[in-house]
């Protein structure tokens, strides 16, 4: 293996010790929020949003919005990361587990993958291993107040540990699949599985 | 999108100041492929250390032009990448880079749709890699420039863009400062609102292909502006420039 190229003089910021082992390679930490979509941030009234779970289960459910608010919720503190490579530390949302509304429907023997969909046509598909076991929620809730429009609100997917563009905002539901099956991006010269400890950015 | 991205070291060629805080980067790449308007590449420094900064960095250039890349970019203060580009790096240093990346905010000149280019700041340079290779390819599309500058001098390729507007080739750049404007000037004033995205919008119709690049208010504004005036949501395409990834 040849020795890694040397830029000249360069030096670079420094990041603190503490932090440097959460920051994974080729990403660099923000105080900022950055705002990142494809398209127009869509609108969606309250009175109109649902959450489903469909696909490869005996039987699909639906939550209005103040159904979903009843559901058990849980603040979580998680570092993300954006394939557009900036990293922020310690996010607080609250939200709702994956694990919790997964519960509500009996998964088919057949059903290995998911498609997580939104409002305005946003896909992007995940492991169903990758989303269960404390790894991924339904949030509405972001630093204490309600998730923004263009932050993905009213409620956004979180799944801390892969990109963020695995996050989907505006989700309306969740599709159980057999197949992996490519999203938005990931059709779009973008990784199908995203993680950001192997640099898995682009396909 | 189907090829492997792999690192290589290009070369500084050029190195060239648009603006006080601009400078265009000409790269000879050894493994060069056609790009689209629209798409980026990565750039990554090493320390001697081993310790890396990455950031990605809008194509200027048009595809037309082989072998090499226009990165214009805009130093950032405190940055960590944009310093070095501006302060350190001299024409003959080679640095590594990986690309072209991106497969959504991409324009070819095969495209039918009336065009409409919505720039605040640097967000103008993936779009000036419309505009370069509309003209390259002799595309006669009608579009739209609508460009937000603080003041004339932080306007980037002002002179190319008033060639190009010239050439009466159905390009049409419109701009507006918000800060400051010099005598005599006769284009807009204000930021960016619902009445000029109206007025400059309005003759291309309701088929046109939307790119809007920029700040990310810009682009909020911008994009939901169009909405309200009729067009949809999939017709626009959006890049937003945070003040992060210096």
């Amino acid at each position: 293996m040849s020795p890694p190229f040397i830029s000249r003089g360069f030096s670079g910021k420094r990041r603190q010790a503490d932090k440097a082992n959460r920051v994974p390679p080729g990403q660099h930490v923000t105080n900022d929020f950055p705002v990142l979509s494809a398209g127009p941030t869509p609108r969606v009234a309250l009175e109109q949003w649902t959450f489903s779970i469909e696909g490869l289960v005996r039987a699909p459910v639906k939550w209005t919005w103040q159904q979903f608010l009843q559901l058990p919720s849980q603040m979580f503190t998680v570092d993300i990361s954006c394939v557009t490579k900036w990293t922020k530390l310690d996010t607080s949302w609250k939200g709702v587990s994956l694990d919790t509304l997964l519960a509500h429907v009996e998964l088919d023997r057949k059903a290995m993958f998911l498609t997580a969909f939104s409002f305005d046509g946003y896909t992007t598909n995940l492991p169903i291993t990758d989303v269960i076991n404390g790894q991924a929620f339904v949030a509405y809730e972001y630093d204490g107040k309600p998730l923004a429009p263009e932050h993905g609100g009213p409620a956004r997917l979180v799944v801390p540990h892969l990109y963020f563009w695995k996050s989907a905002k505006w989700v309306r539901g969740l599709r159980l699949m057999e197949k992996d099956k490519a999203g938005f991006w990931e059709s779009a010269g973008y990784h199908i599985h995203g993680d950001p400890w192997k640099e898995e950015r682009y396909s | 999108m189907k090829q492997a991205l792999e690192w290589q070291i290009a070369t500084v060629k050029r190195i060239k100041p648009e603006t006080a805080k601009v400078k265009t980067f000409t790269l000879a790449l050894p493994d060069w492929t056609p790009h689209r308007a629209g798409q980026h590449y990565d750039i990554r420094l090493t320390a001697e250390d081993g310790y890396q900064a990455q950031r990605s960095y809008s194509i200027a250039s048009e595809p037309e032009r082989r072998g090499e890349v226009d990165l214009s970019i805009e130093k950032i203060d405190d940055g960590e990448v944009s310093p070095y580009m501006h302060d350190v790096l001299v024409e003959g240093d080679r640095i590594e880079v990986r690309g072209p990346i991106g497969g959504y905010f991409v324009w070819q000149a095969t495209a039918r749709e009336p065009l409409l280019l919505v720039a605040g700041g640097s967000g103008i340079v993936p779009l000036m890699a419309m505009v370069r290779h509309r003209a390259a390819a002799r595309a006669r599309v009608p579009t739209r420039l609508l460009y937000s500058s603080r003041t004339r001098d932080d306007v980037i390729y002002y002179d190319e863009l008033e060639t190009l507007r010239t050439r009466a080739d159905g390009l049409e750049v419109f701009h507006t400062l918000t800060r400051g404007q010099p005598a005599g000037w006769t284009g807009y004033t204000r930021r960016i609102d619902s009445a000029m995205l109206t007025e400059v919008a309005k003759p291309l119709g309701k088929t046109a292909q939307v790119f809007i690049c920029g700040p990310t208010l810009l682009v909020e504004n911008a994009a939901n502006g169009l909405v309200q005036l009729g067009l949809k949501p999939a017709q626009i395409r959006t890049e937003r420039f945070g003040p992060t990834g210096a």
